[in-house]
């Protein structure tokens, strides 16, 4: 029996977009959540952090109900004869609502740990925040960052659920790694599913192995160096 | 310490319990049946009206595709009869020696059709799919969801599947077909009939002639791990039962007997 590897491609395409958008709104909100002192910290906080803890059939109904055919997003994008649902931008929305969390509260937490007296002291030399941001906390929290884009990342790499409900399951558009093995494990397919699952384990193994590389040389690098604080 | 004293307090309410149901003449039953996802309904009257005439059976019901239900009892779940909609999975228990002998019936007949959103005016055969645009046609997954192998052997006998099969979004059972076409989501779907007549937000606009794919057959079987073996024998037989069949044909099915 043929295998169709589409699902191999489509879930790393949509792995990547989906983490690209979560690295970058999940640093800005990160930062400016870490900077924030007002009294809707701990709300805005539970509201950007929902995706996590929701199960992913909410967030895929959710979804379903913003940007379906029948509602107020889905009848305007209708109208200039645009369809969302069913297509392969759905399922990027779908995985990186998911893995937004994961980015934004690893980050979070990075940018907390920095030494405030680094950045007062940047403040006091008259750097401007955005310069800040890009030259002292982001490298600062570059460990964390690194972290919550690989957690993700693996995230967006595992989404179902919600993926499934706005995407459907079309060959080579929407069927990604986790449907494929779905659908071949309802089938009866054991050795497809086996093989798709091979696949994701290789994955998720690299990536893992790269970030412990990673992580290894920065450690030599930063010890070799100055020697700490 | 605690944990313990829990647990010596629920083994002894437990036996209490038992001690107290050992009064009522006919001995309490707890049967699982697993049914395809069209059943839902009707399966969901029927087995009100059984346990409403024997009290002492408590009946589960599990609906999903008859792929999915296949799987679970293939891995070993708790399940006492099984009701499919194709031969295919029925045939896979079959050889896999999980059907209890002699139970194995031919029960329902159900036809396959062509579903719209109610307002859809545009979609009038399974030929109109090819119109540009039609995006997407909701179809059942074709190895677990026996609608979706109906569908892919209709759009096959009518030689247009080379050109649906690149929109066709394929649910996990019947019932996820069938809310795609009534959000609005899908253009159009493939499901039976009894499902499209269950819908106030679809209306049919084609019916698959029988010759364009095998015969819809729902065949019911008592599984062979089943620890309840009589009561799950009656219960089957009370499917071919009058009362039940007035209500699967109340549902659109087709009584095999």
């Amino acid at each position: 029996m043929g295998m169709d590897f589409s699902p191999l491609w489509v879930s790393l395409k949509t792995s990547l977009a989906a983490t690209i958008f979560a690295f970058i709104t999940g640093i800005i909100a990160a930062w400016l959540i870490a900077g924030y002192k007002g009294r809707f910290k701990g709300l805005i906080d539970s509201i950007l952090t929902l995706p996590m803890v929701l199960p992913p059939t909410v967030v895929g109904f959710i979804l379903l109900v913003i940007l379906g055919k029948n509602s107020v997003i889905g009848k305007l994008l209708n109208n200039i004869g645009y369809n969302l649902i069913f297509t392969w931008q759905a399922i990027v929305i779908a995985a990186s609502v998911v893995a937004f969390p994961l980015m934004y509260k690893t980050s979070r937490g990075a940018f907390e740990q920095i030494d405030r007296n680094i950045v007062d002291a940047a403040r006091t030399l008259g750097v401007c925040e955005w310069k800040i941001f890009i030259k002292v906390c982001v490298p600062n929290a570059w460990p964390g960052i690194l972290a919550g884009t690989v957690l993700a990342f693996a995230r967006a790499l595992g989404e179902f659920g919600a993926t499934l409900m706005v995407g459907g399951s079309m060959l080579g558009k929407t069927q990604t790694i986790p449907i494929a093995i779905y659908f071949a494990s309802e089938g009866g397919n054991t050795r497809e599913a086996y093989i798709w699952v091979g696949i994701i384990f290789g994955i998720s193994l690299m990536v893992m192995a790269a970030v412990n590389y990673w992580n290894d040389r920065q450690q030599k690098n930063s010890s070799s160096g100055i020697g700490g604080k | 310490m605690k944990l313990k004293n829990l647990f010596v307090f629920m083994a002894l309410t437990g036996v209490l319990f038992t001690a107290g149901c050992s009064n009522t003449p006919a001995k309490k039953v707890d049967l699982t049946i697993s049914a395809a996802a069209s059943l839902k309904d009707a399966m969901g009257e029927i087995t009100e009206l059984y346990m409403t005439e024997n009290s002492n059976v408590t009946i589960t019901t599990n609906f999903g595709s008859a792929g999915a239900l296949e799987q679970q009892i293939e891995q070993g779940a708790d399940v006492d009869v099984f009701v499919s909609a194709a031969q295919k999975q029925m045939d896979a228990l079959a050889d896999k020696d999980l059907l209890q002998k002699d139970t194995r019936i031919d029960l329902l007949g159900n036809k396959l059709v062509l579903i719209v959103p109610k307002d859809n005016t545009e979609i009038t055969g399974f030929e109109d799919l090819t119109e540009d645009s039609v995006k997407a046609v909701a179809m059942g997954e074709i190895e677990s969801v026996p609608v979706g192998q109906y569908a892919q052997d209709t759009l096959t006998s009518l030689g247009l599947l080379d050109q649906i099969a690149p929109k066709a979004v394929y649910g996990k059972d019947v019932k996820t077909v069938l809310n795609w076409v009534e959000t609005g989501n899908a253009d159009a779907g493939i499901v039976y009939f009894t499902d499209a007549e269950g819908s106030d937000l679809v209306k049919i606009a084609a019916t698959a002639s029988e010759d364009t794919h095998k015969p819809i057959v729902y065949p019911a079987a008592v599984i062979n791990t089943s620890t309840e073996l009589e009561a799950s024998k009656a219960f089957l037989d009370f499917l071919s039962s009058h009362e039940a069949v007035k209500i699967f044909e109340k549902y659109g099915f087709e009584f095999k007997g």
